[in-house]
């Protein structure tokens, strides 16, 4: 069977660590940056498990400073 | 494979709408503004209309959205977006006219614009953001501010003896015969963010076409007014804005002819 792959790239100077990807991932991919802060002083996202992704984009949708970018492939 | 293999502009499947310029916006972390002003962009973009297309923003936290979307705005005075976007219409048929307008602009200074537009049948798009509290001015009692609700001017709670009952405007809207389109929309998970879109997307086709006014009402959170994370302030919309504020259409005629 196919397997879907996925990945995102954070934009990490655009995010502010709402943490509301974090919420919206269905896979447990994403979290928040413990221990770094970007320019501004944000805790940014970043993909914690990326063996996980499939590339569903829910976490690019609701991100509201619109840093998150998706990419998916089908693996044979 | 590995991540690097992953990401590859082939594979890309969203990428950030190219009529979001680059500038940082303001919004607190979490803000539904910035979802709707992404949704704008894409919809726009899609739709073909950057040329085309006129916003005119309101005072209020969405007062900088020229800043961020790049596409010809007007600044209306508070309340008077929807007075100008009349204005602009009438003189432009051809182009696509929208307001962008928060509850404090929308419902509370400018009612009677709005109303009046909508009854007129103007053919713009509203998109208006209830967030039930003025966000920009620190959280203050908006008319849509709901019972028992805490904010700066009511800190033990909205009382309707005293303040008054929430003002639910898009059902009054969807009475008039001028609208085209009412619908009431959120944007606080990936599957109501698609909604969203779109009801935008019909509301700008609407508007294209010289159809008669379309609202798209959008229920979201302003999680500093509210004084929560952005997580709880979506938990808490989904508790209680939803009961007062409840999601879906209002009236679409086009669907009543189908």
């Amino acid at each position: 069977m196919a397997k879907i792959r996925g990945a995102v790239t954070v934009n990490t100077e655009r995010c502010k660590g709402c943490n509301l990807c974090v919420v919206a991932c269905p896979c447990d991919v994403l979290a928040l940056m413990q221990k770094e802060v970007n320019d501004r002083g944000y805790h940014f996202a970043y993909m914690a498990n990326p063996d996980k992704c499939i590339g569903c984009q829910s976490c690019a949708l609701v991100c509201p400073d619109a840093c998150i970018e998706v990419y998916r492939v089908v693996e044979k | 494979m590995e991540n690097n293999d992953i990401i590859k502009l082939e594979n890309r499947v969203y990428k950030r709408p190219a009529l979001l310029n680059e500038a940082h916006m303001h919004y607190c972390p979490g803000c539904s503004h910035g979802v709707v002003h992404k949704l704008v962009a894409e919809v726009i973009e899609e739709l073909g209309l950057q040329e085309r297309a006129i916003g005119v923003s309101p005072v209020g936290c969405a007062v900088f959205a020229y800043n961020y979307i790049d596409i010809d705005w007007l600044e209306a005075a508070h309340g008077r977006a929807t007075a100008m976007a009349t204005a602009t219409k009438r003189l432009m048929p051809d182009k696509l006219v929208f307001t962008y307008q928060g509850d404090g602009d929308f419902a509370a200074i400018g009612t009677c614009e709005s109303i009046h537009s909508c009854n007129r049948g103007e053919s713009i798009a509203i998109i208006f953001i209830n967030n039930a509290i003025y966000g920009m001015t620190g959280g203050q009692m908006a008319p849509t501010t709901l019972l028992g609700q805490k904010t700066a001017t009511c800190p033990y709670g909205r009382c309707a003896d005293l303040n008054g009952y929430p003002l639910s405007i898009t059902p009054l809207l969807a009475q008039l015969d001028g609208t085209r389109y009412v619908t009431r929309q959120s944007v606080h998970t990936p599957a109501n963010v698609r909604k969203t879109k779109a009801a935008i997307k019909k509301a700008f086709l609407n508007s294209m076409e010289g159809k008669g006014t379309s609202v798209v009402e959008v229920v979201s959170t302003c999680n500093t007014g509210w004084k929560l994370t952005p997580e709880k302030a979506n938990k808490w919309m989904e508790e209680n804005m939803f009961a007062k504020y409840p999601l879906g259409d209002l009236k679409d005629v086009d669907a009543k002819n189908e």
